[in-house]
């Protein structure tokens, strides 16, 4: 044991593996690239947004071939769309988008899947049987058919049905394996040591136990922002999505289908967006998992 | 008896098993129904006196550590009394709800088996040596409950820098230290010790064996040190209590049960310690056949009888009442004293 170090906690050991980790660092970055886009827009592009969407052509030519062009030219670097709309800048404000949906739909499922998971995992019994069986229904259900079920409840879906529709399907996730640690952990030492201490079931919880969830509820979120921004943009390319003229990247590949011959670039960089946003969520959340296997050690 | 002067001597008992059990009742079947108990810990009437170390001593499984978690609390008992003498008053623990307990856990503390499951890997030093602070010291203010976690840190042989550090910066012997500062934390009158050191290096043992020695003294405390380590037993304990299958097999002041061992599971078990002797006669040792019966199947009349080598017949009916046998020094086996002459008789027996 070297006397010289600083304490580490756990999640610092973990977060010094990961920054060594290159494949999760490029995920990272790629990631708060989103980010920045997402909260910073206007930075990147100099178009102007309103809430209906972006029209800077339409109205200033007639025809369509002199609105709608190709990527490359001046003040379009990756072309316009069939309405004239500025394609980066749409991809740009869809990056806020994509990550609310990503993000907030995320917390949901966090939110019902940390409270339902540590109540089964840490009580048992009957209770445990009951919300297993609940898991195990939505388990049963093919998640997109359950997301789309849900919202056609809605006559109009808005971001707000969007995210609780994402949560609602994503909790079981989240449960099974908040349950599964909370088992784990709940007849260690410590736990009877807190007990022992006279400790309420809610500190137990809230102090030792789900603390210990956060390597597998981190890993677990970083996948399924990736999940729900790849549900939204299907969701949207199925017409139950976002309705237009909103610049989400699923709206904007749905209305690219139509010119895919004339005008691919409409489809190509949403859909380019969309990977490469997905694959660094990814990226990280396989880095995450690396990093808080209790069995690496640096 | 000798009365310490700083102590007031009204009663000298702190805390009192009284026919204490703690049964575990079986469910199996596809109806769950209740298909029998594990009578881990099965009748059981013992004093602990103030100021004391009682060395409970005991193969796995015989019950010892359940008995140690109903004490705290922490396993329902089936029936039976658990008395304690706290400073607002004699109380009977076994009936308290976990809410109505909590009042008393302050004054009974808890030092654990495994050093490495008992620190929550999450928490650092200061987090966990203060939890007991946070529950009973309502009052403390975080710079108060640091100041008292250096303190505890200190008394235990550690550093105070060290309160900044996670558990696994630590060795087996460190973090039990950090175990018992914890315990420590709200100056408890009782600690139950459930085999402390059993999970340490022989070495480290011996340190902090004798930490809490010194710690006993200086602080007061009444000890009960629950081990399968007779040896270990012997080295810290002023009174023992030998178990078996959840019962009493025989008690007494430490150095009369391993000079003058009575009951024929104690003479087995002391005859089962190694001795550094090499003169000592092959003979002399003999060595417990068969295994532990089942809690749930306990033998009729003597948990023993089946591993017993003097058992007679009425040992199969009646159950073994404790029985003085000497100054403070009681056992639970009515043909103790004709221990050598039934051995004999066996053994000729089993030679003709």
């Amino acid at each position: 044991m070297t006397e010289v170090k600083i304490g580490k906690s756990p999640t610092q050991m973990a977060l010094k593996r990961l920054r060594k980790n290159l494949l999760a660092m490029g995920g990272a970055v790629i990631v708060l690239i989103v980010f920045f886009l997402a909260f910073f827009p206007s930075w990147v592009v100099p178009h102007h947004v309103d809430g209906s969407g972006i029209y800077t052509y339409a109205e200033q030519f007639r025809t369509a071939e002199e609105y709608q062009k190709p990527p490359g030219i001046p003040g379009h670097p990756l072309g316009t769309d069939e309405l004239g709309r500025d394609v980066l800048t749409r991809i740009v404000y869809g990056a806020g988008i994509s990550l609310r949906v990503g993000l907030v739909g995320t917390a949901v499922a966090l939110l019902i899947g940390l409270i339902l998971g540590s109540i089964a995992g840490y009580r048992g019994g009957r209770i445990d049987a009951l919300i297993s069986r609940l898991t195990d229904t939505f388990f049963a259900f093919p998640s997109l058919l359950l997301t789309i079920g849900i919202l056609a409840v809605f006559e109009k879906p808005n971001e707000v049905v969007i995210f609780a529709a994402l949560g609602f399907v994503g909790w079981p996730g989240v449960a099974r394996i908040v349950r599964g640690q909370v088992i784990s952990m709940r007849g260690s030492e410590f736990v009877l040591g807190a007990k022992a201490l006279g400790q309420s079931d809610f500190r137990i919880l809230i102090g030792h136990l789900l603390p210990n969830c956060l390597g597998p509820v981190v890993v677990v979120s970083t996948l399924m922002i990736a999940g729900n921004i790849l549900a939204e943009a299907g969701l949207s390319f199925l017409g139950i999505g976002l309705p237009p003229p909103i610049p989400s990247w699923g709206r904007m590949l749905v209305d690219s289908k139509e010119y895919w011959v004339d005008m691919p670039w409409m489809g190509i960089f949403p859909g380019l967006a969309i990977m490469f946003t997905v694959l660094g969520f990814n990226l990280l959340g396989d880095g995450l998992r690396d990093a808080f296997d209790p069995k690496m050690k640096d | 008896m000798s009365s310490e002067p700083q102590k007031p001597v009204t009663d000298d008992t702190i805390l009192e098993l009284d026919d204490l059990k703690v049964w575990f009742p079986v469910h199996g079947g596809v109806l769950s129904r209740h298909v029998g108990d594990v009578k881990a810990v099965d009748g059981i009437s013992l004093k602990v006196k103030a100021g004391e170390t009682l060395g409970v001593v005991g193969e796995s499984g015989c019950g010892k550590s359940t008995l140690g978690k109903a004490i705290m609390g922490l396993v329902p008992v089936t029936s039976g009394k658990i008395h304690f003498e706290s400073e607002r008053g004699k109380v009977e623990l076994s009936g308290l709800s976990r809410r109505a307990y909590r009042p008393y856990r302050s004054e009974i503390q808890m030092v654990y088996q495994d050093p490495f499951s008992s620190l929550n890997p999450r928490l650092s030093v200061q987090e966990i040596v203060e939890e007991p602070l946070k529950v009973h010291q309502t009052h403390m203010s975080s710079e108060e409950r640091r100041l008292r976690v250096e303190e505890l840190l200190e008394k235990v042989g550690l550093r105070r820098e060290q309160a900044e550090r996670y558990p696994h910066e630590f060795s087996g012997g460190q973090r039990q230290r950090i175990g018992i500062a914890r315990s420590l934390a709200t100056n408890p009158r009782v600690i139950i010790a459930d085999e402390p050191v059993s999970a340490l290096d022989v070495s480290i043992q011996a340190q902090v064996i004798n930490l809490m020695r010194s710690l006993q003294r200086e602080l007061d405390l009444t000890i009960v040190f629950i081990a399968h380590d007779i040896s270990v037993v012997q080295h810290v304990s002023d009174r023992v209590a030998v178990m078996y299958l959840g019962n009493l097999a025989e008690v007494g002041r430490t150095h009369e049960i391993f000079s003058a061992p009575t009951h024929p599971y104690t003479r087995a078990l002391l005859s089962a310690v190694p001795r550094p002797d090499p003169d000592l006669k092959r003979e002399k040792r003999w060595v417990l056949e068969g295994d532990v019966p089942s809690p749930m199947a306990k033998p009729s009349g003597c948990g023993f009888r089946t591993r017993c080598p003097i058992a007679q017949e009425d040992c199969a009916r009646d159950v073994p009442v404790m029985a003085t046998v000497g100054d403070q020094h009681r056992a639970a086996c009515p043909h103790a004293g004709r221990f050598e002459e039934l051995l004999e008789e066996r053994s000729s027996n089993k030679g003709s």
